[in-house]
């Protein structure tokens, strides 16, 4: 196939042929992390602006090193450092930036549908780095990836998400990515933190982490999105981690060969006991890895490459 | 300078009328109606009305007009220009203004000021407290000299139901209604209404019951202390249903809904296209079809716009920090004119909830056409098809969900005190 998309703003809007694509894309990258010297001159010239609203580690990191290796030009703006804290608007901050004629943006925004917004501004690619709590689409493609890496397929498989789903771009992502697949997926937390009409998605609602984890294939691990009021939805951490906290003998009731997978930051000790967060069948670390080759994929595919 | 309107459909809901016969306008009064009128012996002006309605002057409940404070949003002039437009002849102006309407001063403006530039009446609607704080009673009183027809802190609820119930009661004192907006602050803490697309969004979401309870404590309120109640912009199928109910029991409620409410669902906030955030928000299928059937029904009484205009830049922002509301007075009649093609409504019932309900929630002498009565009077035609086109709104309010969107019927002229304050460009008398 043909990738024929300009922007990449969230998985609902993608295919599940889009999405494979995107997964095959980014096997083919993931090698060049592997080699002595890291960079090929496939986005020669190209120049990426990662325009951040939100703090990130991983995200900004991960898409600066995927467009360095891909040879492109990188500029970083964050909100604290932008004409944003002296009142600039998202429109008039997106129309200067594409004066400067970039290749891609990637926005991260606190506001749901600020990436959407943007690509209506520009006529350069805009991929969403994260919006509110609505989508993150490269973190569910690279969860995806590591899923298929880690099972082979993705068919078949009982993914549970656990914690404050209601708040949560990445569930979000996830379900909307997972639900092309023939998956059971699986969302358990406090009702406070799952959203009403769920099961609108396909999706099923448990309260119960026990229950929840048997015979899972994965399970994913949030955190509780304390810059989005996620502490309100429950009375202590402490209860909260004692009930829907991660341990040891939760795995048990899940598949031996069970994953388990944390988009990060991880709050060690409330929804993942260090035990698990670093134990035999934790990937968390193979996410970060295969986000870079992902997101090298999304750049490519973005900027007219060809597979 | 009299006008003569020949050959119209003229309907009147007040008196049962539904009829081609010619109405004769002397002054600011309805001289006769009556068939084969010819005005002989006058200074007459013909309209010609062959194919069109003739029906009383419409009248809009709830609008905002933002003046005084925020007249590069809309002015008492525009607002009331946009309004004639749509075929308005009388329109309630809420009190968020700056400064807010709640005391004589305000009004006193408002009223001087739409007396000498507004193309239509204009009745103020004073707060209820002081500042819209839900703290203390405004001075409703001096309010009502000055020429308000009922209160409200439209925008927000009253939280504190001691204060509301003194509100009601003093009210009594003046027989005006207290129009309640409905919406628990607890539950409201959002943008979009809660269900699948605010699912889909992730956008912070309002459930439709945040607007059923609060509905059901003024009803409460109101059924206690003995006072009229008039609940405004209902969009939620839940509060249909506890108003049919409540109806039953007490005969001193009143409400409206808006035009959005029963044209457009959740799903249109699925784009994040912000002309369509507006509180209460659009909810979902199954509250428009309750919507449509309160309307059906007659649980709800009225069709008020909540014409809500902002400037593009209060739009032009993330969804979360756009401005609530749609600009709804000249777009207004030809949505609700779909009610009737769709056959929910008659046209003889949806001009009673344009015309003599709302005259009679505010107690105002205008709303009918008949020997003797002012003449405030709208011409429209029901079939005519037009295109929604934003930029040529008269108001400065271009915040419209309905842009492009093809509409059938149109307001052709409109009467104000026996002058003709609007007329359509395509309309030749």
């Amino acid at each position: 196939m043909k990738w024929a998309r300009k922007d990449l703003l969230g998985i609902q809007e993608l295919s599940k042929e889009e999405i494979l694509f995107i997964l095959d894309t980014a096997e083919s990258f993931k090698e060049i992390s592997k080699r002595e010297i890291k960079k090929v001159p496939t986005l020669r010239g190209k120049t990426v602006i990662t325009l951040f609203y939100e703090p990130s580690t991983r995200t900004r990191t991960s898409f600066e090193i995927a467009a360095k290796r891909l040879s492109a030009d990188t500029i970083n703006i964050s909100a604290s450092t932008s004409s944003y804290v002296k009142g600039e608007t998202l429109k008039d901050t997106a129309k200067n930036l594409e004066a400067m004629k970039p290749d891609v943006t990637i926005i991260r925004h606190n506001m749901p549908g600020a990436p959407h917004m943007l690509a209506k501004i520009v006529d350069s690619s805009v991929v969403n780095g994260g919006d509110g709590a609505h989508e993150h689409p490269t973190q569910a493609l690279l969860d995806l990836y590591t899923m298929r890496e880690k099972k082979g397929f993705i068919d078949g498989l009982k993914v549970v998400i656990v914690g404050d789903i209601i708040h949560s771009r990445v569930a979000r992502s996830n379900i909307f990515a997972l639900r092309n697949f023939d998956t059971e997926i699986v969302c358990c937390g406090p009702p406070t933190m799952l959203p009403p009409h769920l099961e609108a998605l396909g999706v099923k609602q448990s309260y119960n982490m026990e229950e929840a984890l048997r015979n899972a294939d994965v399970i994913m691990m949030l955190r509780i999105q304390k810059e989005r009021g996620g502490v309100a939805y429950i009375p202590s951490i402490k209860e909260y981690s004692s009930l829907f906290g991660l341990r040891k003998e939760h795995i048990s009731k899940a598949k031996k060969d069970v994953i388990i997978m944390h988009p990060g930051p991880m709050n060690r000790g409330v929804e993942i006991m260090d035990d698990v967060a670093d134990g035999p069948s934790s990937v968390i670390l193979d996410q970060v890895e295969n986000g870079v080759a992902v997101r090298m994929a999304v750049l490519y595919l973005l900027l007219g490459g060809e597979t | 300078m009299s006008i003569l309107i020949k050959n119209g459909r003229v309907i009147d809901p007040a008196s049962g009328i539904d009829d081609i016969i010619d109405v004769l306008i002397s002054g600011n009064r309805i001289e006769k109606i009556d068939k084969h009128l010819s005005g002989a012996g006058k200074e007459v002006r013909v309209i010609d009305a062959s194919g069109h309605v003739v029906a009383p002057g419409l009248i809009d409940v709830h609008t905002h007009l933002r003046e005084p404070g925020y007249e590069w949003k809309e002015t008492i002039k525009t607002g009331t220009m946009a309004a004639a437009k749509g075929g308005f002849t009388s329109i309630v102006c809420m009190a968020n203004t700056n400064p807010v309407n709640d005391n004589k001063s305000v009004t006193d403006y408002i009223v001087e000021k739409a007396k000498s530039e507004g193309a239509c009446r204009v009745f103020p609607c004073g707060a209820i407290t002081r500042g819209l704080k839900g703290e203390e009673l405004a001075e409703i009183g001096e309010m009502v000299e000055a020429g308000i027809r009922a209160v409200s802190d439209d925008g927000k609820s009253v939280k504190d139901s001691g204060i509301l119930r003194k509100a009601m009661e003093y009210a009594k004192l003046f027989d005006i209604p207290v129009i309640s907006h409905c919406e628990d602050e607890g539950l409201s803490k959002g943008f979009v209404h809660e269900g699948r697309a605010s699912l889909l969004t992730g956008l912070d979401a309002v459930p439709a019951i945040a607007e059923e309870i609060i509905a059901q404590r003024d009803i409460t309120l109101a059924g206690y202390v003995g006072s009229p109640v008039h609940l405004t912009h209902i969009s939620a199928g839940g509060s249909v249903r506890t108003i049919g109910e409540a109806k039953k029991r007490y005969d001193k409620i009143t409400c409206d809904t808006c035009p959005h409410y029963f044209s457009l669902t959740d799903e249109a906030t699925l784009g994040f296209d912000t002309s369509t955030k507006v509180n209460p928000p659009l909810r979902g299928q199954d509250d428009l079809e309750a919507i449509k059937e309160g309307l059906r029904n007659d649980t709800i009484d009225i069709i008020a716009t909540d014409h809500a205009p902002h400037e593009n830049t209060s739009k032009d922002v993330e969804f979360d920090i756009a401005s609530f509301g749609i600009s709804g007075l000249e777009t207004g009649l030809a949505l609700s004119l779909n009610l009737v093609h769709e056959g929910v409504l008659t046209l003889g019932d949806l001009l009673r909830k344009l015309t003599v309900n709302p005259a009679k929630l505010l107690r105002l002498p205008y709303g009918g056409i008949g020997p003797g009565r002012i003449a405030d009077i709208t011409i429209f035609n029901p079939d005519i098809e037009w295109t929604v086109d934003k930029n040529q709104f008269i108001t400065k309010g271009k915040n419209t969900p309905f842009h492009g969107w093809k509409l059938k019927g149109k307001s052709l002229i409109t009467i104000v005190d026996g002058k003709i304050v609007y007329r359509d460009k395509t309309f030749r008398p």
